[in-house]
């Protein structure tokens, strides 16, 4: 009982944190970091839908937010208005995901990693060669935000509590995805994928549709993307951004729901700070990998606490001694 | 008609390069099962250390083989400390081979920089053959020739050694092959070091006509992938054929239609995922 209080406290604070964020962090630059973190956010709980709770490692996730982030931003350049670009940008994640989902559930394990990842190249190849289309390196360049109930979306706050009320939305709607009997099957699918199949469950159905939702808040996070930078270029695309959101997923913690949001929050605190002295984000990304791998397989926010815990036994048992051998010298 | 020729003959040499790197790339991945999505990285790193040679006039040959045999000692270094911890243990595989990509990627461009490198093609392979009528590069025979006595060298190792068939024994029931005496680590790093360094002499060999440019890695990376998803993992023969259905794909994509190259490149593996899951060479495995 006092648990669950704590919890609803906890989630309190944070949500009141998150309110009045722009009013105690007051800098503009602050609050665009926040709205990043927020995005990403998005990006990496839906991400955290196939890898955490379907067992499924897609390495071609940047291909489905690139492909939102696309049309939304080529149909807005063609004079379209925003309510289409959103909707439009929607349904293309939506038809990309079933292609996705049909090719890539071929497989799983290892296999599925591998076909989603040559599957994203395939958008990234559309979005880099198909320059008549797509601009090319370039990029698309996106005019304007669009304008809810007559609220502009122009200055940093206002940005951040759109996205804010879609990264709340995107966050209910997934915490009753996993509480639901469906979020029950889809981890059913992941632990036990045999039984579930003896137990009458289609199997390749539930991780269809996991797919789907997963491509579908992915889509969310692209508009969010393409909206806040205003522009998209094949970069946005390219492996390196389905490894950064997979880091997240992997350090913050997978199959929670707190674990994508806090990777996400490091991963752009790490980006934009590491940014900010040297060039060399892909070395500091690589070396975060091969550490987290190597040390804290389980995640950054359980694997620090271990890790923390093990180093304070270590001095104790070492204090210890030293004291214990100044105390009473053993025997010989 | 000149064109398609040209194209064709250009195929053919990027199926011969595409081999020496995917050849090791499913040994690894089917035989180890370990997903080495650094294999773009060997195959880059290794095409510098060769232009790195070239530059001080070391023989070409002598280069390839140098690089190969430097790149054999990082791949065996990372499979025994790196990977060999995570046996079994496929995601994390992926992920610190995906790690160790991007710093091999960030170092690259620190060392060697952002502007392409391409050597010339060694002066005693260049000019052309004719015969029939039509010119050949010699060039891109020899890269031909390679490939072939390279698939037929792996074939015969595999095949018909004993080292080969302690390899398929310990593939196929590893703690048993282990009671009756076959040293399966060390095979496996063997096999590792053999991957990396055929990735490594085919980034040099490639050197002359793909050059060699930051990035390089995420490009290879993928047909590599490709070939085997193609081909069947771990059989070389599906890797043989994939190699160059997908190096005529790619030629003559591109030549066709520029736009969608990409594309066209990845129908073959969509239409063999849905039809023949396993690729075309491949066995089922339980």
């Amino acid at each position: 009982m006092s648990g669950r209080l704590i919890r609803a406290a906890v989630i309190a604070i944070a949500g009141i944190a998150l309110a009045t964020l722009p009013f105690w962090v007051g800098n503009a630059y602050y609050i665009n970091i926040a709205s990043q973190i927020l995005f990403w956010a998005v990006f990496a709980l839906s991400l955290n839908i196939l890898v955490g709770y379907a067992g499924l490692v897609s390495l071609g996730h940047a291909g489905l937010f690139g492909i939102a982030g696309y049309t939304a931003g080529l149909l807005l350049e063609g004079g379209h208005g925003h309510l289409t670009a959103i909707f439009a940008a929607l349904a293309a994640v939506l038809a990309t995901s079933v292609i996705f989902a049909i090719l890539s559930l071929r497989s799983t394990g290892i296999g599925f990693l591998m076909i989603t990842l040559a599957l994203g190249q395939i958008l990234w190849g559309i979005a880099y060669r198909w320059a008549t289309l797509t601009n090319g390196d370039n990029g698309v360049v996106v005019r304007s935000r669009p304008a809810p109930f007559g609220i502009v979306l122009t200055s940093p706050t206002s940005f951040y509590y759109a996205t804010l009320i879609v990264f709340l939305l995107v966050v209910v709607s997934i915490a009753m995805f996993v509480r639901s009997p469906f979020g029950a099957s889809v981890r059913g699918t992941r632990d036990q994928p045999r039984r579930m199949t003896a137990l009458g469950y289609h199997v390749w159905l539930i991780r269809f549709i996991a797919f789907l939702l997963s491509g579908l808040w992915a889509g969310v996070a692209g508009i969010l993307f393409v909206y806040y930078n205003q522009f998209i270029s094949p970069q946005v695309v390219a492996l390196q951004t389905s490894a950064e959101v997979l880091l997240m997923v992997i350090s913050g913690g997978t199959a929670t729901l707190l674990g994508p949001i806090a990777g996400a929050a490091i991963v752009v605190i790490m980006k934009n700070v590491v940014s900010a002295y040297i060039e060399r984000w892909n070395l500091v990304l690589g070396i975060i990998f091969v550490a987290i791998i190597s040390f804290m397989p389980e995640g950054l926010v359980p694997g620090s606490v271990r890790l923390s815990k093990m180093g304070w036994r270590l001095f104790r048992d070492r204090y210890s001694s030293a004291v214990l051998s100044n105390v009473a010298e053993p025997p010989p | 008609m000149n064109l398609w020729l040209t194209l064709a003959v250009n195929s053919v040499a990027l199926g011969g390069l595409l081999f020496l790197l995917s050849a090791g790339f499913s040994l690894i991945f089917g035989l180890m099962r370990i997903p080495n999505l650094m294999h773009g990285s060997f195959f880059m790193l290794g095409a510098y250390f060769g232009v790195t040679f070239l530059a001080k006039g070391t023989n070409f040959w002598v280069a390839a083989l140098a690089s190969g045999a430097a790149m054999a000692i990082i791949g065996g270094l990372v499979e025994r400390f790196l990977l060999r911890r995570l046996a079994g243990q496929e995601l994390p595989q992926v992920l610190l081979t995906l790690g160790l990509s991007f710093i091999v990627s960030d170092i690259c461009l620190m060392i060697w920089t952002g502007d392409p490198i391409q050597p010339s093609t060694p002066s005693s392979l260049q000019g052309a053959v004719q015969a029939f009528g039509i010119y050949f590069p010699i060039y891109r025979l020899v890269i031909v020739a390679v490939a072939v006595a390279v698939a037929v060298a792996l074939w015969l190792m595999i095949d018909w050694t004993r080292l080969g068939a302690m390899i398929r024994a310990g593939v196929d029931d590893g703690p048993i092959a282990r009671v009756i005496g076959i040293k399966v680590s060390q095979l496996f790093t063997l096999i590792f070091c053999l991957g990396a360094a055929l990735a490594a002499f085919a980034g040099v060999m490639g050197s002359p006509i793909l050059s060699v440019y930051p990035g390089l890695d995420i490009d290879m990376l993928p047909l590599a992938l490709l070939v085997v998803i193609l081909g069947g993992t771990g059989s070389l023969l599906g890797a043989f054929v994939g190699s160059f259905v997908i190096g005529f794909l790619y030629n003559f994509g591109q030549a066709m239609f520029p736009d969608l190259a990409y594309v066209i490149l990845f129908l073959p593996m969509l239409l063999v995922l849905v039809l023949r899951p396993q690729g075309l060479f491949g066995r089922v495995v339980s």
